[in-house]
C-alpha cells in the first residue's frame, strides 16, 4: 500500500510540546487534586456597603414577552433603589449555571435566579452562598430554594396556580380540558397542566406544541380540536399561545373556551371580547422587582421575607370584571 | 488539501519562520483568541481574576471536547448535526438507567456510550451506504434523537426531565472522573477543562502522528483518490461518525453528573456551535484540513466571548449580536491567514 503523503503542516508540530504542556498541568492540578463533588468558594468576596450590583439570571429565552416583563421590574427596582441590576440568560440550565458562577466570579452584591430545574442549579447556587452573596430564587424550583441557602423565593406555586384554574374551569361547568404544553423541556409547565387535572376533575389531556413555531402551534391546537370536538376547553401555559388557541378554536369550529396563564395586550384584548374566558395571572413584574428590594433589604438591614416559605406572586385571575385596570399596565409592559 | 511529499528541508520556503507559522491551520485561531482575551482582559476587572478563568474555560471546556471530534469529522469531509442532541440522548440514557432502573452509574454510562457509538456507526454507515449528504442523514439523526428523548423521557418519568442522580450507585466514584472540581490556588477548577486537555492531545496525536490521522485527511480531500491508493474510506468516515459520537458522550455524561439532572430538549442548536469552533478552528467546510488543536481554540474563543460579554455588563438584549461579530471576525482574520498559507506552499 502508497503511505498517503501528510500534510505539511505534520512535521511542524512536534508531539513532545503538547506532552509537556499536558504533562506540567497534570503535575499542577497533582498538587491538590480532583475534590469532592462541590466546589469550594472562588474566593470573591462580596461587596459590603457602597453601590449594590445584582444579577438577574433567569432561564428565559431573549425576546420572550414573559421574561422580558420580570426584567422590566428587576430594572425598575434598581433605578428606583440606586442599585445596578445586570440581566442575563439562558435556557439551558449548565449555561444558567455556568452564569451564575460567572456573577460569583464578578463579586456581586446579590443574585437573583430563576429554578426551574433546581438539581442543575444546586453547585452554582452553593456556590454563591458559601461565596457569602445572598440568593433569591424566583419563578420556580420554590420547594428547594431554602434547602440550598437562599434568603427568599418569589414565584408562583405552577401546581397551586394550574389547579385554580382548573376549579374555575369546573365551577364553569366545563368538562373536557385541552392542556397545551409549549417548552418540551419545561417542568414548570407540566405542574400547571398536572395541578389543572387535580383541579379540574374531569378528563384532561396535554398537547406538545412548539413556541418558537407559532403556525404549527396552531395547525396542531386546530387539529386537536377537530379530532375531539366534545373538548370545550383549552388551557393554554402562554399568552401568545392563547392568542393562537383563540384562532385555532375558531378554524376548527369549535365552541371550546379558552382560559391561559400570563397577560399580554393580546390577552386583555380577548378577556374584553370574550374570546378567552380569564387569564392566571402569575404578576411576574414582582418577580423581577420584589427580589432586588429583598437583596437590599437583606445586606443594609438584615432583613428577610417568607419565613422560609415562598414569597407567592399569584395566582391572581384576571377576567372580564377586572380586565379593564390591567389591561393599561399590560401595555406598558409591566404586568 | 497541498501536500507536500518532499521531506521539508528540501521545501525552499521552509526557513521563513512566518511562514511556517502561517501554514497551520490554527494559527487565525490562536491570533483570534488572543485578541479576544487581550480585549475583555482590559474591558473587565474580573476576567483575569482565578475564578473568572475557572469560568471562561468551563464554559469552553464541554464545547470543546466535541468540537475536537467534529473537527475531525469535518477534516474527513462529513458533518454531524446529532451530535448536539446527542449529549442530552446519552445523558438521558445514563439518568434513566441510573434512577429509574438502579443500575450502577458506571454500567449505565457505559451502555450509554454504546448506545452512542450505535447511533454514530447508524449514521456512518448510512452515510456511506447510501451516498446521500451526511447534513441530510444527520438531520434525519437529529430530530429522530430529539423525538426519542422527548417522548422516552415523558413516558418513563411522566414529565420532561430525569433527576436524581446523585442517589445513584457509583455516583460519588463517577462524579469524580467527570465532574468534580481541581483547586489551583484556591480557586476550584471544573475537570471537564482536563478532559478537554485530553481529547485534545489525543486527537492531535493520532491525526498528526497516525496512519488512521492521514486516512481522515485522505478522505475528506479527495475520497476517489484516497480509495485508488488503498485508504479504507468507508471504515474511516464510519469510526469518525462514531469518535463523534463518543465526544457528545463523554459532554453528556460529564452534564449529567455534574448537574444530577438532564431535560429533555437539552443540547438543541449545540451542533452549530460545534461547528462553528471547528471553522473557527481552521477547518475547512469541504473537507480535508483542518485541526484538531484549531477546534480547541475555536471553542476556546466562544467561552472567553460568551462569558467576558457577561463580564462586561452588556446590555444582555446585544448579546447575541456582539458574539456573531467576533465570530465573524475571528473567521476573517482565520481565511486571510489560511489563503496566505495556501500562496506560500505553491
Amino acid at each position: 500500500m502508497t503511505p498517503v503523503p501528510r500534510s505539511s503542516t505534520r512535521a511542524h508540530c512536534p508531539p513532545g510540546r503538547w506532552w509537556r504542556g499536558a504533562a506540567l498541568l497534570t503535575l499542577l492540578a497533582a498538587c491538590t487534586g480532583p475534590t469532592a463533588e462541590d466546589p469550594r468558594p472562588t474566593g470573591a468576596l462580596a461587596e459590603t456597603g457602597g453601590p449594590l450590583r445584582i444579577a438577574v439570571i433567569t432561564h428565559g429565552t431573549a425576546g420572550d414577552a414573559f421574561w422580558n416583563v420580570v426584567k422590566n421590574g428587576a430594572t425598575d427596582a434598581g433605578e428606583q433603589l440606586g442599585a445596578a441590576v445586570d440581566y442575563n440568560s439562558d435556557g439551558d440550565p449548565g449555561k444558567q449555571a455556568t452564569l451564575v458562577d460567572n456573577a460569583v466570579a464578578q463579586g456581586v452584591g446579590g443574585i437573583v435566579v430563576s429554578m426551574a430545574n433546581p438539581d442543575a442549579l444546586r453547585p452554582a447556587v452553593e456556590g454563591a452562598v458559601r461565596a457569602g452573596i445572598p440568593v433569591v430564587t424566583i419563578n420556580s424550583g420554590g420547594a428547594r430554594s431554602a434547602e440550598f441557602g437562599a434568603i427568599a423565593h418569589v414565584g408562583q406555586e405552577e401546581d397551586l396556580a394550574g389547579e385554580e384554574a382548573g376549579k374555575r374551569l369546573k365551577a364553569e361547568g366545563k368538562s373536557k380540558l385541552l392542556c397545551v404544553i409549549h417548552e418540551a423541556g419545561n417542568t414548570g409547565l407540566n405542574q400547571r397542566c398536572d395541578g389543572a387535572r387535580a383541579g379540574f376533575g374531569g378528563e384532561t389531556t396535554t398537547l406538545q406544541v412548539d413556541i418558537n413555531n407559532p403556525t404549527d402551534a396552531e395547525a396542531r391546537i386546530t387539529g386537536a380540536l377537530r379530532t375531539d370536538p366534545s373538548v370545550d376547553a383549552v388551557l393554554a401555559l402562554n399568552s401568545q399561545v392563547a392568542a393562537t388557541a383563540v384562532t385555532a378554536g375558531r378554524s376548527a369550529g369549535s365552541k371550546a373556551a379558552v382560559v391561559t396563564f400570563d397577560l399580554n395586550t393580546d390577552v386583555t384584548d380577548a378577556i374584553k371580547a370574550g374570546d378567552v374566558l380569564f387569564a392566571v395571572d402569575q404578576q411576574q413584574y414582582e418577580q423581577g422587582y420584589l427580589p432586588v428590594v429583598l437583596i437590599k433589604l437583606y445586606r443594609d438591614n438584615a432583613n428577610t421575607v417568607g419565613g422560609g416559605k415562598p414569597v407567592l406572586t399569584g395566582p391572581g385571575i384576571v377576567d372580564r370584571s377586572t380586565v379593564d385596570r390591567v389591561a393599561e399596565y399590560a401595555e406598558r409592559g409591566t404586568r | 488539501m497541498t501536500t507536500t511529499a518532499k521531506p521539508l528541508p528540501a521545501d525552499p520556503l521552509a526557513g521563513r519562520a512566518v511562514d511556517r507559522l502561517v501554514r497551520r491551520p490554527e494559527v487565525g485561531a490562536l491570533l483570534g483568541a488572543l485578541l479576544v482575551f487581550a480585549f475583555f482582559s482590559l474591558a473587565t476587572e474580573r476576567f483575569l481574576s482565578p475564578a473568572g478563568v475557572a469560568t471562561w474555560l468551563d464554559d469552553a471546556s464541554t464545547l470543546g471536547i466535541a468540537a475536537v471530534a467534529v473537527a475531525l469529522l469535518m477534516i474527513g469531509g462529513e458533518f454531524d448535526l446529532s451530535a448536539g442532541v446527542m449529549t442530552a440522548s446519552t445523558a438521558l440514557v445514563t439518568a434513566v438507567l441510573a434512577t429509574r432502573l438502579g443500575w450502577n452509574t458506571w454500567l449505565a454510562l457505559l451502555v450509554s456510550l454504546v448506545f452512542a457509538l450505535a447511533v454514530g456507526a447508524l449514521n456512518g454507515w448510512l452515510v456511506v451506504r447510501t451516498g446521500l449528504p451526511s447534513f441530510i442523514v444527520t438531520l434525519g439523526a437529529f430530530l429522530a434523537l430529539q423525538g426519542l428523548n422527548l417522548g422516552v423521557t415523558r413516558l418513563v418519568t411522566g414529565t420532561v426531565q430525569v433527576s436524581g442522580m446523585r442517589s445513584a450507585d457509583g455516583y460519588a466514584s463517577a462524579g469524580y472522573f467527570f465532574a468534580s472540581t481541581i483547586d489551583v490556588g484556591g480557586t476550584a477548577f471544573r475537570v471537564s477543562i482536563l478532559w478537554w486537555l485530553g481529547v485534545t492531545a489525543l486527537a492531535a496525536v493520532v491525526l498528526l502522528r497516525t496512519r488512521f490521522g492521514n486516512w481522515v485527511f485522505a478522505v475528506g480531500g479527495n475520497a476517489t483518490a484516497a480509495r485508488a491508493v488503498g485508504v479504507p474510506v468507508r471504515r474511516t468516515k464510519i469510526l469518525l461518525f462514531m469518535t463523534t459520537a463518543a465526544a457528545a458522550w463523554l459532554v453528556g455524561s460529564i452534564n449529567i453528573l455534574r448537574f444530577t439532572s438532564v431535560q429533555a430538549n437539552q443540547g438543541i442548536g449545540l451542533e452549530f456551535q460545534f461547528i462553528i469552533a471547528a471553522v473557527i478552528g481552521g477547518c475547512l467546510l469541504t473537507g480535508g484540513f483542518g485541526s484538531a488543536i484549531g477546534a480547541a481554540i475555536g471553542a476556546l474563543i466562544f467561552g472567553m466571548a460568551r462569558q467576558g460579554i457577561v463580564y462586561a455588563n452588556w446590555n444582555s438584549d446585544w448579546f447575541q449580536l456582539f458574539l456573531g461579530a467576533m465570530l465573524l471576525a475571528a473567521v476573517l482574520v482565520n481565511n486571510a491567514l489560511r489563503r496566505r498559507a495556501e500562496r506560500v506552499r505553491r
